[in-house]
Protein backbone atom coordinates (compact mmCIF):
# COMPACT_ATOMS: atom_id res chain seq x y z
CA UNK A 1 0.00 0.00 0.00
CA UNK A 2 1.48 3.66 -0.57
CA UNK A 3 0.10 6.22 1.45
CA UNK A 4 -0.70 9.75 0.39
CA UNK A 5 1.87 11.78 1.91
CA UNK A 6 3.39 12.89 -1.84
CA UNK A 7 0.88 13.33 -4.23
CA UNK A 8 0.19 17.09 -5.31
CA UNK A 9 -2.98 18.61 -3.62
CA UNK A 10 -3.14 16.45 -0.51
CA UNK A 11 -5.88 14.11 -1.80
CA UNK A 12 -7.54 12.81 -4.70
CA UNK A 13 -10.11 14.67 -5.45
CA UNK A 14 -7.89 18.04 -5.31
CA UNK A 15 -5.15 16.21 -7.55
CA UNK A 16 -8.42 14.99 -10.15
CA UNK A 17 -9.26 19.27 -10.46
CA UNK A 18 -5.60 20.23 -10.77
CA UNK A 19 -4.80 17.67 -13.11
CA UNK A 20 -7.82 18.16 -15.48
CA UNK A 21 -7.02 22.49 -15.07
CA UNK A 22 -3.21 22.39 -16.00
CA UNK A 23 -4.04 20.03 -18.67
CA UNK A 24 -6.30 22.46 -20.60
CA UNK A 25 -4.19 25.28 -20.14
CA UNK A 26 -0.80 23.55 -21.30
CA UNK A 27 -3.47 21.99 -24.41
CA UNK A 28 -4.56 26.11 -25.25
CA UNK A 29 -0.56 26.85 -24.60
CA UNK A 30 0.65 24.50 -26.92
CA UNK A 31 -1.80 24.82 -29.74
CA UNK A 32 -1.85 28.23 -29.84
CA UNK A 33 1.63 28.23 -29.68
CA UNK A 34 1.60 25.67 -32.49
CA UNK A 35 -0.80 27.38 -34.78
CA UNK A 36 1.36 30.58 -34.31
CA UNK A 37 4.45 28.51 -35.80
CA UNK A 38 2.51 26.96 -38.26
CA UNK A 39 1.29 30.28 -39.60
CA UNK A 40 4.45 32.02 -39.99
CA UNK A 41 6.88 29.89 -41.97
CA UNK A 42 9.36 32.46 -42.30
CA UNK A 43 9.87 33.67 -38.50
CA UNK A 44 12.51 35.73 -37.75
CA UNK A 45 14.66 36.49 -34.33
CA UNK A 46 12.72 40.02 -33.93
CA UNK A 47 9.34 38.57 -34.32
CA UNK A 48 10.14 35.59 -31.92
CA UNK A 49 11.79 37.65 -29.14
CA UNK A 50 8.88 40.20 -29.30
CA UNK A 51 6.30 37.51 -28.81
CA UNK A 52 8.26 36.26 -25.73
CA UNK A 53 8.48 39.41 -24.56
CA UNK A 54 4.68 40.88 -24.43
CA UNK A 55 3.64 40.96 -21.16
CA UNK A 56 0.49 38.57 -22.12
CA UNK A 57 2.79 35.81 -23.16
CA UNK A 58 4.75 35.98 -20.31
CA UNK A 59 1.16 35.81 -18.56
CA UNK A 60 0.60 32.54 -20.72
CA UNK A 61 3.96 31.29 -20.69
CA UNK A 62 4.42 31.49 -16.85
CA UNK A 63 0.70 29.55 -16.64
CA UNK A 64 1.63 27.05 -18.82
CA UNK A 65 4.85 26.56 -16.94
CA UNK A 66 3.30 26.40 -13.77
CA UNK A 67 0.36 24.15 -15.16
CA UNK A 68 3.33 21.92 -16.54
CA UNK A 69 5.06 21.67 -12.89
CA UNK A 70 1.50 20.76 -11.74
CA UNK A 71 0.59 17.95 -14.11
CA UNK A 72 3.86 16.46 -14.04
CA UNK A 73 3.93 15.97 -10.10
CA UNK A 74 0.53 14.64 -10.59
CA UNK A 75 1.34 12.48 -13.59
CA UNK A 76 4.65 11.41 -12.07
CA UNK A 77 3.44 10.72 -8.82
CA UNK A 78 0.67 8.23 -10.25
CA UNK A 79 2.62 6.41 -12.74
CA UNK A 80 5.48 5.66 -9.67
CA UNK A 81 3.03 4.78 -7.02
CA UNK A 82 1.07 3.04 -9.89
CA UNK A 83 4.57 0.46 -10.82
CA UNK A 84 7.14 1.56 -8.03
CA UNK A 85 5.75 -0.43 -4.87
CA UNK A 86 6.46 -2.99 -2.71
CA UNK A 87 3.57 -4.95 -4.29
CA UNK A 88 5.52 -5.23 -7.49
CA UNK A 89 9.09 -5.14 -6.92
CA UNK A 90 9.44 -6.36 -3.12
CA UNK A 91 11.25 -4.14 -0.32
CA UNK A 92 13.38 -2.20 -2.74
CA UNK A 93 10.16 -1.02 -4.87
CA UNK A 94 9.54 1.82 -1.99
CA UNK A 95 13.44 2.90 -1.98
CA UNK A 96 12.78 2.97 -6.05
CA UNK A 97 9.73 5.32 -5.75
CA UNK A 98 11.78 7.79 -3.43
CA UNK A 99 14.41 8.04 -5.84
CA UNK A 100 12.44 7.93 -9.17
CA UNK A 101 10.06 10.81 -7.20
CA UNK A 102 12.59 13.06 -6.08
CA UNK A 103 14.56 13.11 -9.16
CA UNK A 104 11.21 13.92 -11.19
CA UNK A 105 10.88 16.53 -8.48
CA UNK A 106 14.09 18.02 -8.84
CA UNK A 107 13.68 18.00 -12.38
CA UNK A 108 10.27 19.76 -12.15
CA UNK A 109 12.35 22.97 -10.01
CA UNK A 110 14.73 22.67 -12.66
CA UNK A 111 12.23 23.41 -15.08
CA UNK A 112 10.58 26.14 -13.26
CA UNK A 113 13.84 28.35 -12.52
CA UNK A 114 15.00 27.61 -15.73
CA UNK A 115 11.28 28.62 -17.68
CA UNK A 116 11.84 32.02 -15.31
CA UNK A 117 14.88 32.97 -16.11
CA UNK A 118 13.89 32.33 -20.24
CA UNK A 119 10.78 34.65 -19.62
CA UNK A 120 12.22 37.30 -17.55
CA UNK A 121 16.26 37.00 -19.17
CA UNK A 122 14.74 38.49 -22.47
CA UNK B 1 -2.51 -20.58 12.62
CA UNK B 2 -6.33 -21.33 11.71
CA UNK B 3 -9.08 -19.11 12.24
CA UNK B 4 -12.58 -20.33 11.60
CA UNK B 5 -15.23 -17.42 10.65
CA UNK B 6 -18.78 -18.21 9.40
CA UNK B 7 -20.21 -17.40 6.04
CA UNK B 8 -23.73 -15.79 5.41
CA UNK B 9 -25.09 -19.00 4.49
CA UNK B 10 -24.38 -20.93 7.61
CA UNK B 11 -21.45 -22.94 6.69
CA UNK B 12 -18.35 -22.74 7.96
CA UNK B 13 -15.02 -21.73 6.23
CA UNK B 14 -11.72 -23.18 7.45
CA UNK B 15 -8.89 -20.45 6.30
CA UNK B 16 -5.30 -21.09 6.51
CA UNK B 17 -3.34 -17.88 7.09
CA UNK B 18 0.20 -17.47 6.49
CA UNK B 19 1.44 -14.10 8.33
CA UNK B 20 0.81 -12.76 11.21
CA UNK B 21 -2.91 -11.44 12.28
CA UNK B 22 -1.60 -8.13 13.45
CA UNK B 23 -0.22 -6.68 10.75
CA UNK B 24 -2.33 -5.20 7.16
CA UNK B 25 -5.19 -7.30 5.77
CA UNK B 26 -3.13 -7.38 2.73
CA UNK B 27 -1.08 -10.24 4.58
CA UNK B 28 -4.11 -12.86 5.22
CA UNK B 29 -3.06 -14.84 2.40
CA UNK B 30 -5.47 -18.15 2.48
CA UNK B 31 -3.52 -21.08 1.52
CA UNK B 32 -6.24 -23.14 0.27
CA UNK B 33 -7.73 -21.51 -2.12
CA UNK B 34 -8.62 -23.85 -5.46
CA UNK B 35 -9.61 -20.96 -8.05
CA UNK B 36 -8.47 -21.16 -11.30
CA UNK B 37 -5.32 -18.70 -11.72
CA UNK B 38 -4.58 -16.96 -14.93
CA UNK B 39 -1.66 -14.98 -14.31
CA UNK B 40 0.13 -15.74 -17.35
CA UNK B 41 0.59 -11.90 -18.99
CA UNK B 42 1.25 -13.56 -22.20
CA UNK B 43 -1.66 -15.26 -22.81
CA UNK B 44 -4.14 -12.05 -21.60
CA UNK B 45 -4.68 -9.50 -24.56
CA UNK B 46 -4.70 -5.89 -24.20
CA UNK B 47 -7.84 -4.69 -25.66
CA UNK B 48 -7.25 -0.99 -27.66
CA UNK B 49 -8.68 1.08 -24.83
CA UNK B 50 -5.80 -0.26 -22.69
CA UNK B 51 -3.31 -0.15 -24.98
CA UNK B 52 -4.09 3.69 -25.74
CA UNK B 53 -3.99 4.31 -22.03
CA UNK B 54 -0.63 3.29 -21.13
CA UNK B 55 0.27 4.95 -24.28
CA UNK B 56 -0.81 8.11 -22.57
CA UNK B 57 1.20 7.32 -19.39
CA UNK B 58 4.63 6.17 -21.72
CA UNK B 59 3.99 9.64 -23.63
CA UNK B 60 3.25 11.56 -20.26
CA UNK B 61 6.62 10.39 -19.15
CA UNK B 62 8.35 10.51 -22.49
CA UNK B 63 7.46 14.52 -23.07
CA UNK B 64 8.05 15.11 -18.97
CA UNK B 65 12.06 14.61 -20.22
CA UNK B 66 11.43 16.06 -23.31
CA UNK B 67 10.49 19.28 -21.84
CA UNK B 68 13.78 19.15 -21.22
CA UNK B 69 15.03 19.55 -25.14
CA UNK B 70 12.47 22.06 -25.87
CA UNK B 71 13.39 24.42 -23.42
CA UNK B 72 16.86 24.15 -24.42
CA UNK B 73 15.77 25.13 -28.17
CA UNK B 74 13.54 28.11 -26.57
CA UNK B 75 16.14 29.26 -24.56
CA UNK B 76 18.85 29.45 -27.05
CA UNK B 77 16.16 30.80 -29.65
CA UNK B 78 15.61 34.08 -27.56
CA UNK B 79 19.24 34.92 -26.33
CA UNK B 80 20.31 36.27 -29.78
CA UNK B 81 19.97 37.04 -32.64
CA UNK B 82 22.92 34.43 -33.60
CA UNK B 83 21.16 31.77 -31.22
CA UNK B 84 18.40 31.91 -33.17
CA UNK B 85 20.26 31.01 -35.95
CA UNK B 86 22.26 28.28 -34.06
CA UNK B 87 18.98 27.01 -33.19
CA UNK B 88 17.27 27.14 -37.30
CA UNK B 89 20.95 25.03 -38.23
CA UNK B 90 20.28 22.31 -35.08
CA UNK B 91 16.67 22.06 -36.43
CA UNK B 92 18.33 21.72 -40.14
CA UNK B 93 19.90 18.25 -39.73
CA UNK B 94 18.06 14.77 -39.57
CA UNK B 95 19.01 13.37 -36.06
CA UNK B 96 17.30 16.75 -34.56
CA UNK B 97 14.17 16.74 -36.36
CA UNK B 98 13.95 12.78 -35.64
CA UNK B 99 14.18 14.09 -31.86
CA UNK B 100 12.37 16.95 -32.60
CA UNK B 101 9.93 14.50 -33.80
CA UNK B 102 9.72 12.34 -31.33
CA UNK B 103 8.75 14.61 -28.47
CA UNK B 104 6.02 16.54 -30.92
CA UNK B 105 4.59 12.67 -31.65
CA UNK B 106 4.76 12.25 -27.64
CA UNK B 107 2.77 16.09 -27.33
CA UNK B 108 0.38 15.37 -29.80
CA UNK B 109 -0.67 12.01 -28.66
CA UNK B 110 -0.81 13.21 -24.89
CA UNK B 111 -3.26 15.80 -26.13
CA UNK B 112 -5.15 13.83 -27.91
CA UNK B 113 -5.79 10.79 -26.03
CA UNK B 114 -6.40 13.46 -22.95
CA UNK B 115 -9.12 15.07 -24.97
CA UNK B 116 -10.40 12.05 -25.10
CA UNK B 117 -10.45 11.65 -21.01
CA UNK B 118 -11.77 15.23 -20.60
CA UNK B 119 -14.51 14.42 -22.85
CA UNK B 120 -15.29 10.60 -21.22
CA UNK B 121 -14.91 12.90 -17.66
CA UNK B 122 -18.24 14.38 -18.91
CA UNK B 123 -19.90 11.35 -19.13
CA UNK B 124 -19.94 11.11 -23.01
CA UNK B 125 -18.93 7.47 -24.45
CA UNK B 126 -18.94 6.14 -20.64
CA UNK B 127 -19.97 2.47 -22.30
CA UNK B 128 -17.87 -0.32 -23.42
CA UNK B 129 -18.62 0.48 -26.81
CA UNK B 130 -18.05 4.20 -26.31
CA UNK B 131 -14.42 3.46 -25.08
CA UNK B 132 -13.49 1.38 -27.83
CA UNK B 133 -14.71 3.65 -30.40
CA UNK B 134 -12.71 6.34 -28.40
CA UNK B 135 -9.71 4.50 -28.22
CA UNK B 136 -9.78 4.04 -32.13
CA UNK B 137 -10.97 7.61 -32.35
CA UNK B 138 -7.46 8.26 -30.73
CA UNK B 139 -5.47 5.75 -32.80
CA UNK B 140 -6.38 7.46 -35.96
CA UNK B 141 -6.67 11.24 -34.91
CA UNK B 142 -3.23 11.08 -33.29
CA UNK B 143 -1.97 9.06 -36.73
CA UNK B 144 -2.84 11.68 -38.41
CA UNK B 145 -1.81 14.74 -36.19
CA UNK B 146 2.08 12.56 -36.51
CA UNK B 147 2.49 12.59 -39.79
CA UNK B 148 1.35 15.97 -40.60
CA UNK B 149 4.05 17.22 -37.74
CA UNK B 150 6.71 14.85 -39.59
CA UNK B 151 5.84 16.55 -43.26
CA UNK B 152 5.80 20.00 -41.19
CA UNK B 153 9.28 19.31 -39.48
CA UNK B 154 11.00 18.12 -42.91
Amino acid sequence: MVRNITNFGRNGVSDWVIQRVSAVILGVYFVGLLGFMLLSPDLGFAQWQALFSATWMRIASLAALLALCAHAWIGMWTVFTDYLTEYMLGPKGTVLRFVFQAASVLLIFVYLVWGVQILWGL
Amino acid sequence: MVSRISSDCGRELVVTLTAPVSGLHLNWLPVKDNRPKNLDLYTVRFPLPAITSILHRISGVFIFAGIFVLLWLLSESLTSESGFRNVQEWLAATPVKLVIWAILAGLLYHLIAGIKHLVMDMGIGETLEGANIAAKLVVVFSAIAIVLAGVWIW
